[in-house]
């Protein structure tokens, strides 16, 4: 198979910053906060890439939904190796309620418009953890799907993947073309070297609105309040058996 | 009239007319400059060297110099002080020398390096192996951390110095062993090739360099010559042919010596002086590959601290160097060692504010969490003063190296007396905040696992090598006395025609008397400096008056002497380096107001505690200069010195008596 793979990108609060909620417990805060490549999607921009290296595809697309900062992430896919990006421009209140159902619709769409012959996205993102967007864009353009992927391999017309479920692995053939998510095991990103990020400052990012695309982004759902977690309570030690029962019954567990 | 008044000034008087005749008009040269010319100190040849453009070819050095002095006014803000003068197109505003495309790509290239530092180096691992682990190397290489600022048409990154300065303070805040092989490799390593080379030279050596394939050393140091490096025994005998020259020598402690491939060489080449006729031996700088067969090296050489960074001796047997291997010409290797140093300078300070803020926040995360005595200690006063001070010298080093790096980005070619201001303040400011934090973090800062120790030995020879802080200081004295020297006499020129320059002298006078009497002579930076840091900016003009004041007094003094009067030159230094320091907190702090950032008001705290403290050191060191009792401090400190080498050793009985 030769053709084009489109990798979705997501741009997410960097997993080693401490995560505030903000006062009025609308969401978290992100003004100033480092950001980063979801870490599930630097697996897939690196697996196409190997793919690519590998002559088995032809074209690297990075697809990148957000605000103007989405094109720092599509930067960096392009210095991993990507060919090009394409930057779908969504703010504001828009991008406050944007959820993998939007963006399914958005890749369908791209999908179709670019004749991708695989999508690649990571399992899920680390701010949302949804673990639906490949779900839902395979469904939506009718395409067979292998999520949870940690090991990928082209044959012929077909994609034989490794995925890794609750009980161990399980392999299936699916046929192209095919939407695969990526799981942690799937393989190492490469560093972006500084040499790849200056020439990808030459490759080219197109730029539309999901409206360009006909795709309808108003959001089904709307977040009522963000906590954080409740804090750990302290236990209480007991000094017999008997005890520990008579507490449990109090506290009616058992 | 003005005559009269002249004559009876006693101001004047004693400033001007009674100069000691080595700087009266009449000989070609200032009592300075002759005393520059036949002295055979470091730092005065390189003033000497450093002040002339590179492409002099072989000309009187010291005619130059007074001619370009005398032409130009300085716009350096170090050089004026000497003067009493302000010069601010330097150092107002503080300097920002990245456009929009610059900055966006910096940011894109920070984010890579710090990952590979956090997650691929092990500091601790190279420190133990004593050598860069080769995945790291590798890892290096492919990254593009060894052609930062070659020209991205022969492989490189291309980056300015300030986008240069913005990484290497990644690299120092992770890995000092790491950073000299890569400083080793590219700050001096090749820096003649991209500063001296011909476009021959540079396509021929810079792409597999910029790559990392083949790394580099500077190679001026021998076991006789380390400060006096005029004094290098290495020899390149020209073949009668012309064609090439047969290199011999030793050359001790080179980073990177077991590794280079690629050697910038500094050998001593006979040529014949062109007015005289008779041979000389003038420093010459030659590309020497490995390859051309007799360079060898010694093992790696056991250290306190940077073990990672290769260290060992090279010999050239016999080598064969062909002669379009030359940097510049036969006789231009001092210029090109001292330009190679000077442009490279900055790095070392942007390297040690990235230093100091890693162990800063080491520090305040003990400070923080520790609890003792009931409390936790970032409540305790001494503890508070540490961080305080810890963070206003990072502060200042910080301001330095983005100042200076700003500066030649936009095109300065006068920051050498600052280059060699910032490097002294950062090397010894990293050693007093490593300590300090140490301190703070008490035994657990003396253990391995902390990694705070292994800092604290890196550092130590920052303030060696590069040209030792006592060194750098002379020749920032030294360079500054210099260009007051010749201030001064061409008030002495206008002297002699005193009714054509009646306005500059009676300037002067006026200059002279309001000093005197300790009143202001107008000079103020009100208007440069944020409205918020007035006083501090009063504080700085102040002690710049006095700067100027003491100066002079001591040039008149002295005069061409002055180069002999180290106890002195090195307060001078210290004085001035506490002014610029001085001046780039104001300016920094100035724009952060103007800017209005949320840290505006803290960085005033900053700059005016530093200031205050500042002001006072420079007036306790004005009123030594100044005393007569410093004299014979000094004359004391001479004598006890020469007992004790009289003595090999201390001199004083043990108590006991035995």
């Amino acid at each position: 198979m030769s053709g084009r793979v489109l990798v979705g990108v997501k741009r997410v609060i960097d997993y080693a910053v401490k995560i505030r909620v903000k006062p009025d417990n609308s969401s978290v805060v992100t003004d100033g906060v480092k950001h980063s490549m979801n870490p599930f999607c630097e697996i897939a921009v690196e697996e196409a890439v190997k793919m690519k290296e590998k002559k088995l595809i032809k074209e690297v697309v990075a697809v990148s939904c957000g605000p103007q900062q989405a094109q720092e992430t599509i930067r960096t896919a392009l210095a991993m190796g990507a060919d090009r990006g394409i930057h779908v421009e969504v703010t504001g209140k828009d991008y406050e309620t944007l959820g993998p159902l939007q963006i399914s619709k958005i890749m369908a769409a791209l999908a179709k418009k670019e004749e991708a012959q695989l999508i690649i996205l990571g399992k899920q993102a680390i701010d949302d953890d949804c673990n639906q967007t490949g779900q839902m864009t395979a469904a939506l353009l009718d395409w067979p799907q292998g999520t949870f992927a940690s090991e990928v391999s082209l044959e012929g017309d077909k994609i034989k993947v490794v995925r890794e479920v609750d009980g161990g692995l399980e392999t299936i053939k699916i046929n192209v073309p095919a939407v695969i998510t990526a799981d942690l095991r799937l393989n190492t990103p490469r560093y972006a070297t500084l040499p790849n990020i200056m020439k990808a400052k030459k490759k080219k990012i197109a730029n539309m609105k999901p409206a360009d695309l006909g795709v309808d982004i108003t959001s089904r759902l709307e977040v009522l309040r963000v906590d954080e977690p409740p804090q750990r309570q302290a236990g209480v030690k007991v000094e017999t058996v008997e005890d520990l029962v008579s507490k449990l019954k109090e506290a009616g567990l058992v | 009239m003005l005559l009269r008044k002249v004559s009876q000034s006693s101001a004047l008087c004693g400033s001007i007319l009674r100069i000691p005749p080595v700087l009266s008009g009449g000989q070609r040269h200032t009592g300075a400059v002759v005393a520059v010319q036949n002295a055979r100190l470091y730092a005065s040849q390189a003033a000497e060297a450093v002040l002339e453009k590179p492409a002099a070819v072989g000309s009187d050095t010291a005619s130059k110099v007074e001619k370009k002095t005398v032409a130009a006014e300085s716009k350096s803000f170090a050089v004026n002080i000497f003067k009493g003068q302000i010069a601010t197109a330097q150092v107002f505003p503080y300097p920002s020398a990245l456009n929009e495309e610059q900055e966006q790509f910096l940011r894109e290239l920070v984010g890579p390096v710090g990952k590979f530092f956090e997650e691929v180096n092990d500091p601790a691992k190279n420190d133990t192996l004593e050598k860069v682990e080769d995945h790291t190397m590798e890892g290096l290489k492919e990254m593009g951390a060894f052609g930062l600022q070659v020209p991205a048409d022969l492989g490189g990154l291309g980056l300015s110095n300030t986008q240069y300065a913005r990484l290497v303070e990644i690299v120092g805040s992770h890995d000092l062993g790491v950073g000299i092989t890569l400083g080793a490799h590219q700050s001096i390593g090749f820096k003649g090739i991209l500063l001296f080379g011909n476009p021959a030279q540079k396509e021929k050596y810079l792409p597999k360099l910029a790559t990392g394939e083949h790394i580099a050393a500077f190679c001026l140091t021998e076991p006789a010559s380390g400060s006096d490096a005029a004094s290098i025994k290495t020899t390149a005998v020209q073949s009668p042919c012309g064609q090439y020259f047969t290199l011999n020598g030793s050359k001790i402690w080179i980073s990177n010596g077991g590794l280079a491939e690629i050697f910038t060489v500094f050998a001593k080449t006979p040529m014949k002086d062109p007015k005289t006729g008779e041979m000389k031996d003038k420093i010459s700088a030659f590309i020497v590959e490995r390859s051309f067969g007799g360079v060898t090296h010694g093992p790696p050489e056991k250290k306190m601290g940077i073990k990672a960074s290769n260290t060992a001796e090279v010999y050239f047997d016999n080598v064969r160097v062909p002669a379009d291997c030359l940097l510049t010409e036969v006789g231009g290797g001092f210029k090109v060692a001292m330009n190679i140093l000077n442009n490279g300078r900055f790095g070392m300070a942007a390297a040690l504010s990235g230093t100091m803020k890693g162990v800063i926040t080491k520090a305040v995360d003990h400070a923080a969490n520790r609890t003792q005595f009931g409390n936790k200690i970032h409540n305790y006063g001494v503890i508070q003063e540490k961080m305080a001070r810890m963070t206003m010298l990072q502060y200042v080093t910080e301001s330095m190296a983005y100042m200076i790096s700003g500066n030649m980005d936009s095109g300065a070619t006068e920051f050498q007396i600052e280059a060699a201001i910032s490097k002294i303040f950062a090397s010894e400011a990293a050693w007093t905040v490593t300590d300090e934090c140490i301190q703070i973090m008490g035994g657990m800062g003396f253990m391995k696992d902390a990694g705070v120790e292994r800092v604290m030995r890196d550092l130590r020879i920052f303030r060696i090598f590069e040209g030792t802080n006592d060194i750098l200081r002379l020749f920032v004295a030294l360079n500054g006395f210099q260009n007051a020297g010749n201030q001064l006499k061409s008030l002495q020129k206008a002297l002699k025609n005193p009714l054509g320059n009646a306005g500059l002298l009676a300037g002067e006078l006026t200059k002279r008397a309001k000093r005197k009497a300790g009143l202001s002579t107008g000079l103020t930076l009100q208007g440069t400096v944020h409205p918020q840091l007035a006083q501090s900016g009063e504080l700085t003009t102040k002690a710049i008056e006095q700067f100027g004041a003491v100066i002079e007094e001591l040039l008149i003094k002295h005069g061409k002497k002055i180069i002999d009067e180290q106890f002195v030159l090195k307060r001078v230094a210290d004085t001035a380096i506490d002014l610029y320091a001085m001046v780039v907190v104001l300016s920094r702090a100035s724009r952060s107001l103007s800017q209005g950032n949320a840290s505006a008001q803290h960085e005033k705290m900053l700059c005016e505690t530093w200031c205050v403290e500042a002001h006072d050191r420079i007036m306790q060191d004005i009123k030594s200069l100044r005393s007569s009792q410093s004299r014979q401090l000094f004359k004391n400190l001479r004598a006890i010195s020469s007992a004790v080498v009289e003595n090999g050793g201390v001199v004083a009985p043990h108590p006991l008596g035995f």
